[in-house]
């Protein structure tokens, strides 16, 4: 179980690797990639500034981690969040998740990022054509983490 | 006590953290708050929508109705947008 919180880019690729090489009992691998999108809410995106409450938002994933561990059979688990600015096709987020079968692999990469983006003291900062301005959390967001509460 | 202040709550305040000595009257979050937007319009239009304040207690999210102490960190932000 690992937590990164970081400035810069990461190798999805490299990651998965690693993380697999530490456990044999891995028979499915799941992985997340959130990305900066050009197009929020019909304007363009130059850049994206992503700020976090260091010291909380550690222990929130480890939290959150550690719920995911609760309920599936994991055998590692890998979240690299990055913060700082960023522009559009940048890498934001990666979210592993290994168990023997895919199915408990498959689900605890959806729980994972649908909770850590309304529970992980994130918040995003848009450049546009109209200044900056600071993303709004969504409903869809707030839907799609509720659907995991017990 | 200290109180941290993050994306629009900083930019609004124009403060990033601070120390305060704990004024009498405030017991929990929502106290607190009634006590900061108080200090000017700054404040006061940071807070305008309290539906949409977050606040954390040492780490932890909290309600507005969590007791707040001298040796507190609290911290007020927005909703979450992270991922």
């Amino acid at each position: 179980m690992t937590i990164c919180i970081q400035k810069q880019d990461f190798d999805a690729g490299y990651e998965i690797k690693r993380l697999c090489a530490k456990n044999t009992n891995i028979g499915g691998v799941c992985s997340f990639i959130g990305l900066v999108r050009e197009t929020q809410s019909g304007s363009s995106v130059k850049a994206m500034t992503l700020e976090h409450y260091a010291g909380m938002t550690e222990k929130q994933l480890v939290k959150i981690e550690e719920e995911a561990l609760d309920r599936w059979p994991l055998e590692e688990s890998l979240i690299i969040h990055r913060y700082g600015r960023m522009v559009p096709s940048e890498q934001i987020v990666l979210v592993v998740t290994a168990s023997a079968h895919r199915k408990a692999a498959f689900e605890s990469c959806e729980f994972l990022i649908d909770w850590l983006k309304t529970k992980a003291p994130f918040w995003k900062n848009e450049e546009t054509p109209k200044g900056k301005e600071w993303v709004q959390a969504r409903a869809s967001d707030d839907m799609a983490a509720d659907r995991w509460q017990k | 006590m200290k109180i941290l202040y993050f994306a629009h709550f900083r930019e609004k305040t124009n403060i990033a953290e601070e120390t305060i000595d704990l004024p009498n009257d405030v017991t929990n979050v929502e106290t607190l708050i009634d006590w900061l937007v108080e200090r000017n319009d700054s404040f006061a239009d940071a807070f305008v929508d309290r539906e949409h304040v977050r606040v954390a207690v040492n780490q932890e999210h909290v309600e507005f109705d969590m007791p707040v102490k001298v040796d507190d960190e609290i911290a007020f932000f927005p909703p979450m947008t992270g991922g």
